[in-house]
Parts: C-alpha cells; sequence; structure tokens
C-alpha cells in the first residue's frame, strides 16, 4: 500500500545522511483535510511531501499504510522508512553540518498527487512500491541551522515584512493574470497567452530570495517570472499589448520576456530551449569569477521549466553539464501535472524528477509547490548551495495551474475533481491563513494589499491602453547589435562609423 | 588504451611545433605562404590573448588538438577553463555557449562539422539570432559557430552538406565563409569581435591549401569587414560569383576561359549573409553576365538569391540569362564518381561560362 508521509524537517534541509541525525521522530497528525501548514510542535521549516499518494480527501476508502510511527519501532529504523519514501534524493555528498540537535516532527499528512494518478495508486495497492527497499543514503544539502527555540513555542518562517512581501507578489501575481484574460477576451492581447494561475508560489518563493544580478530563465509562461523579478507591471502589460512601451518596445511578446536590467532572460517559446541558457548564464557567472578574476561574482541563475520539458533531451545534457562543472544554477521544476493536455503520468517512464538529480551527481528535492513557505526553505537551501559554489540542484514543485496551457485551451481533459482540489489548496490563501493565525498581521492589511495591487494593474493597463504603437521604422531595428551589419574594425569600433570607410578587399 | 597512449605522445610531438614555423617551412617565394589551419589558429591566439573573454568550446578542441587541429596547443597556453571539452551534445553546449553570450562573454563554438548543428539549430536561430530583436536591443549575443561545412571527401551524405543557404536566410545572423588564409584570419578575427551571432562556414579540404599573406594580414589587429565581397580576378567578359572552395575552382576556370579569350571576373563573396549586393550587381553591370557557383543542394541556395538580386536591381544590364552552378540535387553519394559527379567541377564552371557568352549551348 501507499505510504502517506509528511516530513516537517528543521530549517529547510533537502536530505540529512541518516547517521548525523540525532532526532527524536514526534509524529504529528493533521487534519483530514489537507493543508498546507500542519500544526507542528517545534520550529517547522519545511514538509516535503511524499508523492504518488492517496489522500482520505479523494480515496476516503483506502487508509494510510503508516499510521504514525508506532513508538515500538526503533528511531533508526523508523528513519529509515521514514525517509525511504521521502523525496530526497539519495546523493552521497559530503555533509556540511554543524552539531545539531534537531528533533524532527513527522506528521501525516494527506498530500495527494490526484489526476490520472488514480491508476497508480490501485498499482501502488500491490506492491510497496520499494519503499522498504530503498534505504539509500540520504544527504543534506547544506548546514543544518542550529535552533535555539524551545519545542512549546512555534518558530514561524517569516517576519511580518517578509510575509506581506510574499503575499503582495502572489497577489500581484495572481491579478496579473487575471487581469490578462480579461483583456484577451476583450481583444487587447492576442496571440499566446500562458497564464500561471495556482503556481505563484514557486515563482514568489525561489525569485524572492535573488539578487538583482541574479538571472532567471523561463517558459512561454513567463509574465509572473518577470514580475517578480522587477520588471514593474506596467512594462509587462504594454508589451502584451504589444505597444512601443513594453519591456521589449513590444517585439518579443508574451513568450519572450526580456529584461537586461532585471536580469530576466527569457521568456522561450520551445520547451527546453531555456535550460541551456540558464546553464550558459550560470557558466559565465563561474567564468567570471574564475577566468575574469571577479571574485566576488557568486551570481545565481534559476532555471524554471515544467514536466513535460523533463523528457526532453535538452535538460538532461544541461543537467550533465551543470553538474560536471559544478555550475551556480537551481533547476526549478514547476510539475503541473499536465502539459497542455498530456497528464505527466503518461509521458513519463518514471513520474518522479527529482530522482533524475542524482542520476547526474546533483541532489534532486520534491516540495510541495503550492505552499510558499515550503518552496521558499528548499529555495534557500538550493541558492544558497550554488552561491557557495557547491553546485547545482534539480527542485520538483509539485504545484497546479488552475486555468488551461493557455487562453485558447478549452481544458477539457482534467478532471473537475483534481482541479477543485488544487484549489483548495490555493497558495495565496494559505499564505492568507498563515500570517492571519500566526497574528503577523491583520486582514485589514491584507485587504489593503489586495486593494493596492488592484489598483497598480488597473493603472497598468491604462497606461498600456494609452501608450503608442510601434512606429514603422521599429520593425528593422535591432536585428543586429552592429548598428549596419559591418562588423568591427582593427580600432575596435563599428565599421560603418568610419568616415573612411572603403571597400576594405586587401591586396595581396 | 596504447593507441590512445602513442597518440597522446605524438600530441606531444606535434604540440611543440609553433605555428609560426609551419608558416616558414611552407615558404617557397618571397611572400610568405599559410595554411588556412595556421590562418584560423593564429586568429583564435591571437583573440584569445587580446580579450579574456573569448573563449572556446566544442567537441575535441582541447586534449585533442581539435578534430582537424584547429585549436592545436590552445588548451596548453590558456587552460582549461578558456578551452572547453564539451560532452557530446550540441543542442547542449550551444545552448550553453549562448547563455554565456548573453552575459557578455565571448564563446567561439566549434561544430565538428556543420552537419552536426542541425542537432543545434534551435538555439542558433531562436535563442542567439533572435534575440537582440525580441529583446529590442538589450540583449546582445557576440558568439561565433565555427566548424567544417560542406562536402568533405567520401564522407557520405550526412557529412557533406553545405549550410551555407540555411543560416543565410535567417535574419539576425551574420554568414561568413572565407576562402583564403587572408580571408580566413580576417574574418574570424571581425566575427570575434563582432557583437552579433556569426556562423563561420570553413571549408574541411581547403585547411591544408597554402596562400600567400602580406605582412598586413600576420598583423595581429586584421580584420575585413563583414559584408564585403572581393574581387579575386578582374575581368570584363563574365562575372563568376562564388564562395568557400568554389573559389579556387573558379579562379582555376578563369585561367581555361583566358584561353579562349574570355576574361573573367572572379568575386570571392567572403560574407553570405548580409550578401555584397552592391559589388555583385556593380560587376554584372560591367561584365552584363553571371555565372554563381556553389557546392551546396540547388533549390533555394545563395545563387538563387544573387539572381534575383541581380533580375531585381540590374536586370536591364543582362545579356544572357544567370547561370547557376550548384551541387547534384541529391544527397551525397559515397562512390568517389558519384560524388565527383554531384559536386561542381572547373569544367562545369568553364561550360556554364561559355553559354553565357553564347560560345556554345551545352
Amino acid at each position: 500500500m501507499c505510504l502517506q508521509l509528511t516530513y516537517v524537517v528543521k530549517s529547510g534541509l533537502v536530505g540529512f545522511p541518516l547517521h548525523q541525525l540525532n532526532t527524536k521522530i514526534l509524529p504529528t497528525l493533521s487534519a483530514t483535510i489537507p493543508t498546507p501548514f500542519p500544526l507542528v510542535f517545534s520550529a517547522p521549516i519545511v514538509s516535503f511531501l511524499s508523492f504518488i499518494f492517496s489522500s482520505p480527501l479523494s480515496l476516503p476508502s483506502s487508509p494510510p499504510i503508516f499510521s504514525p510511527f508506532p513508538s515500538s519501532l526503533p528511531i533508526r529504523k523508523k528513519m529509515a522508512t521514514a525517509f525511504s519514501p521521502s523525496k530526497f534524493a539519495a546523493q552521497p555528498f559530503p555533509l556540511n553540518t554543524t552539531s545539531q540537535n534537531n528533533p524532527l516532527t513527522i506528521p501525516t499528512i494527506a498530500s495527494p498527487f490526484l489526476g490520472s494518478t488514480r491508476k497508480l495508486i490501485r498499482l501502488c495497492s500491490s506492491s510497496n512500491l520499494n519503499l522498504r527497499r530503498r534505504s539509500g543514503t540520504v544527504v543534506a544539502v547544506s548546514d543544518v541551522f542550529k535552533e535555539n527555540k524551545s519545542k512549546s513555542t512555534p518558530n514561524l518562517l517569516i517576519t511580518k515584512e517578509e510575509g506581506l512581501e510574499l503575499y503582495e507578489d502572489m497577489v500581484l501575481g495572481r491579478a496579473f493574470e487575471d487581469m490578462c484574460a480579461q483583456m484577451y477576451y476583450r481583444g487587447k492581447m492576442f496571440g499566446f497567452v500562458h497564464l500561471y494561475n495556482g503556481q505563484e508560489a514557486v515563482s514568489t518563493g525561489f525569485i524572492k530570495l535573488l539578487k538583482q544580478q541574479d538571472s532567471v530563465v523561463s517558459t512561454y509562461r513567463d509574465h509572473v517570472h518577470a514580475l517578480s523579478k522587477g520588471v514593474s507591471a506596467r512594462a509587462v502589460m504594454s508589451e502584451l499589448f504589444g505597444k512601443t512601451t513594453g519591456c521589449c518596445r513590444g517585439q518579443g511578446g508574451s513568450m519572450h520576456m526580456f529584461s537586461r536590467e532585471h536580469n530576466v532572460l527569457g521568456g522561450f517559446a520551445f520547451i527546453g530551449e531555456g535550460i541551456p541558457v540558464a546553464t550558459g548564464a550560470a557558466f559565465t557567472s563561474k567564468y567570471k569569477r574564475e577566468v575574469l578574476k571577479e571574485v566576488d561574482c557568486d551570481h545565481v541563475t534559476l532555471a524554471f521549466f515544467g514536466d513535460g520539458t523533463c523528457n526532453n533531451g535538452q535538460f538532461f545534457e544541461c543537467l550533465n553539464m551543470a553538474a560536471l562543472w559544478k555550475l551556480p544554477i537551481v533547476f526549478v521544476v514547476e510539475n503541473n501535472l499536465w502539459a497542455i493536455g498530456m497528464s505527466h503520468l503518461r509521458a513519463t517512464s518514471d513520474p518522479q524528477i527529482y530522482k533524475k538529480g542524482p542520476a547526474f551527481g546533483m541532489p534532486g528535492v520534491h516540495v510541495d509547490g503550492m505552499d510558499v513557505l515550503k518552496v521558499r526553505e528548499v529555495a534557500k537551501e538550493a541558492i544558497g548551495r550554488a552561491r557557495r559554489g557547491e553546485g547545482p540542484t534539480l527542485v520538483e514543485c509539485e504545484t497546479y495551474r488552475f486555468r488551461g496551457h493557455s487562453l485558447a485551451d478549452p481544458d477539457e481533459l482534467r478532471d473537475p475533481a483534481e482541479k477543485a482540489h488544487y484549489a483548495a489548496r490555493d497558495p495565496i490563501t494559505a499564505l492568507k491563513k498563515y500570517l492571519t493565525e500566526n497574528n503577523l498581521t491583520s486582514e485589514a492589511d491584507l485587504k489593503a494589499i489586495d486593494k493596492k495591487i488592484d489598483e497598480v494593474v488597473e493603472e497598468a493597463v491604462e497606461f498600456a491602453d494609452e501608450s503608442p504603437v510601434p512606429p514603422r521604422s521599429q520593425l528593422l531595428e535591432n536585428v543586429f547589435a552592429d548598428p549596419k551589419g559591418f562588423g568591427i574594425g582593427p580600432d575596435g569600433r563599428y565599421r560603418c562609423e568610419d568616415p573612411k570607410f572603403t571597400e576594405g578587399t586587401a591586396q595581396v | 588504451m596504447l593507441g590512445i597512449v602513442r597518440q597522446k605522445m605524438l600530441e606531444q610531438s606535434l604540440k611543440k611545433i609553433p605555428p609560426a614555423v609551419s608558416v616558414l617551412r611552407s615558404y617557397s617565394s618571397a611572400a610568405k605562404q599559410m595554411t588556412i589551419r595556421d590562418a584560423l589558429n593564429s586568429a583564435l591566439d591571437e583573440e584569445m590573448s587580446a580579450d579574456s573573454k573569448v573563449f572556446l568550446m566544442g567537441e575535441e578542441v582541447g586534449e585533442y588538438q581539435g578534430a582537424y587541429k584547429i585549436t592545436k596547443g590552445l588548451l596548453d597556453k590558456y587552460g582549461p577553463e578558456r578551452v572547453l571539452d564539451t560532452p557530446i551534445t550540441e543542442a547542449g553546449f550551444t545552448g550553453v555557449a549562448v547563455g554565456a553570450a548573453y552575459y557578455g562573454v565571448k564563446p567561439v563554438v566549434e561544430f565538428m562539422t556543420f552537419n552536426f548543428s542541425m542537432q543545434a539549430i534551435d538555439h542558433i536561430i531562436n535563442s542567439a539570432a533572435k534575440t537582440n530583436y525580441m529583446s529590442s536591443g538589450q540583449i546582445s549575443v557576440p558568439i561565433v559557430f565555427r566548424g567544417p561545412n560542406g562536402a568533405a571527401a567520401g564522407v557520405g551524405a550526412q557529412h557533406s552538406q553545405c549550410y551555407a543557404a540555411w543560416y543565410a536566410s535567417c535574419p539576425g545572423l551574420k554568414v561568413l565563409a572565407p576562402y583564403s588564409s587572408e580571408d580566413a584570419r580576417g574574418l574570424l578575427k571581425a566575427a570575434i569581435r563582432d557583437p552579433d551571432p556569426v556562423v563561420f562556414l570553413e571549408n574541411e579540404l581547403l585547411y591544408g591549401e597554402s596562400f600567400p599573406v602580406s605582412d598586413e594580414v600576420l598583423d595581429s589587429s586584421f580584420c575585413l569587414p563583414i559584408g564585403k565581397a572581393k574581387i579575386e580576378r578582374k575581368g570584363k567578359d563574365v562575372t563568376i560569383a562564388a564562395y568557400s572552395k568554389m573559389v579556387g575552382y573558379a579562379l582555376k576556370a578563369a585561367e581555361t576561359l583566358e584561353k579562349d579569350g574570355i576574361d573573367a571576373e572572379v568575386i570571392n563573396l567572403r560574407s553570405i549573409r548580409p550578401l555584397d549586393r552592391s559589388m555583385i550587381n556593380a560587376s554584372v553591370r560591367k561584365t552584363s553576365r553571371l555565372v554563381t557557383v556553389e557546392e551546396a543542394f540547388p533549390q533555394h541556395g545563395v545563387g538563387a538569391e544573387i539572381c534575383v538580386s541581380i533580375v531585381e536591381e540590374s536586370f536591364a544590364y543582362l545579356d544572357a540569362p544567370v547561370e547557376r552552378i550548384a551541387g547534384a540535387d541529391v544527397p551525397m553519394p559515397y562512390a568517389a564518381n558519384l560524388e565527383r559527379m554531384a559536386v561542381p567541377q572547373v569544367e562545369d564552371i568553364v561550360r556554364a561560362a561559355k553559354r553565357t557568352c553564347y560560345r556554345s549551348v551545352s
């Protein structure tokens, strides 16, 4: 039968070598309705959800395999079984730990992986899914933070300011995308528009931890990545309307958001195309540090892509090269289970994408992508790892898109129950709940933010509406960086700018 | 294993011969001679030493000294951080190079032959060529893709295609095809210094050929303009426009034609994109006859483009239809006699020139 476990790990670790853990496992029962933030006893930080497993919500008839840990089991063994179904990729990396005593809480929580996994779940029932056999070394990816708080007071993951920042960013993403849909149906936006509703936690969770010089590479579902990275809503909206005030002056469009200032490197229509480009940006960071001797260059690159891309050759090629050359990159898989109408399970021989990381020599992590705090903790780890020069990480975020693949997609193949299930796990609602329940902020503050964002988005639409369309002369501009295409002369200046530019053929 | 050891020992001894010495060795007359291989090697060497942002990437460019020994000695000189041996993943490493170029470093990506670039063509076109336009000038891509292009000897259909027309049809790319050592040096240096993606099409059979080079060419800041063709041989009766290896054939054809009283003007295109339409048109207005020569497939080729350019701009000056010599419209056969038939030969060019001069009907 399938296992249902959620691990709450202190300080956002990716994994632990078993022998180094000194823990007490305190099982915590969650409510039957899965919440993104289970009750925890002591400083909880991340919960890593187990993967294929049914939830009481979806299959009330199938009880969880492992009940909360029976105290008769020795702790070590419990950990072995406890961790083996987790999504920490087995990877014998040396551990950097400080000596810690980290109580580990392992509540059982439902983490359903719905959609066409129903058949898989039934398959699960017949075998143990190798869970017990899978006892490979699980290794930590970074330091375990020292926790000084006592077990009785909950240690919050974020401060009020951070919470509000996250909330605002997610609400901006959501409001913006909803406005895009409206504008599309009114005919102001055209072509291909792919909306990010439901996946905001991934974008916010990761990108809000970056500096301005770090770069983000995305796919065609890139509006919210650009917004999170700092491109103004006006610039993105104008770009979508095809106006000359857009971030790419209307020449890119929905799928090609570039910003040199904020280091958003696109916006690629071909899936998998952005991954090598991101790997190259990470390569440059390393090159600058080692060859060009810019010693403090520790820029990290994030590559966002989907589950369908993980079957593409370029993905594997780049996992190989990134691990081979230890590049400062984080590969973030936004696994929303569907590639247009192709379910992830129908397309992939081994649907557990995070496992593909260790095959190439990097840690692979799975995280609940509907929960911004969990994503943020994993992101801190992975980005920290990259910044320290320890190499790449593969992070699989289980998330969901509330709308269809694009605005032209009728979205008929997805089960309404699945959609409803994930809609109940809306990341914005969850964060709101967390903030209010932990008394970080009041409803009124959050409502004020909602209102502010609505105004920002409306203003962006007005701005875009009033902006001019690109002039005729813009059609032929920017094909080349070199103004007339004649190249650079020996003196380093553009040849066409040289007043004595002649036929330029040397006589031998 | 032993084979590799022996190979490494051979390479050790090869490494000891610096390029300059081999230039001197092949000098037989007053002008200095330089092979294309040395020209390319010296251009890469000089550009890498002038700018530490330039780095090489490709299969076998490092320890193997280059699949065709173009990058010989560079690994020892610049180290493995700047001369990168990649795994066999064209799509992957080309994309990595493009991503690096987004940040202003200057990769020179070697494809073992341009046939393999088809695995990476998505990155060459979609993420390199189009990016400056899509980002409206925010992100330029100063990258060079180089490697041998076109037919070699007996390598079969999958290793013999010429990609000039494919890449030259894409806006945002610059496509260069050198012929002589002077072209190779000057154009490669210009390509590396250029802020845009450049596809640099060499020819494997030309690597070993020597050409005379002047002192100006050997100067480390010598570079040629992109987008300008060169008149290799002045004439007044018929213009023969060619690129890469076919320029050599055209020059030989011109010598044959001279004996028959036809004075041919040979243009070495050098740059396929941007095409030097003004020079070709000026030449055709002078001679009134045009023969274009290429070894690629005929349909939608460079010759077709040149013909249309003439029709658009100098139609009234033409005295005869434009003759287009191209490779046979078949994948390259293996058998030596068939291969000879599938690639243009000097006689074909001579016959075509005579046809334009109404000296013959065949």
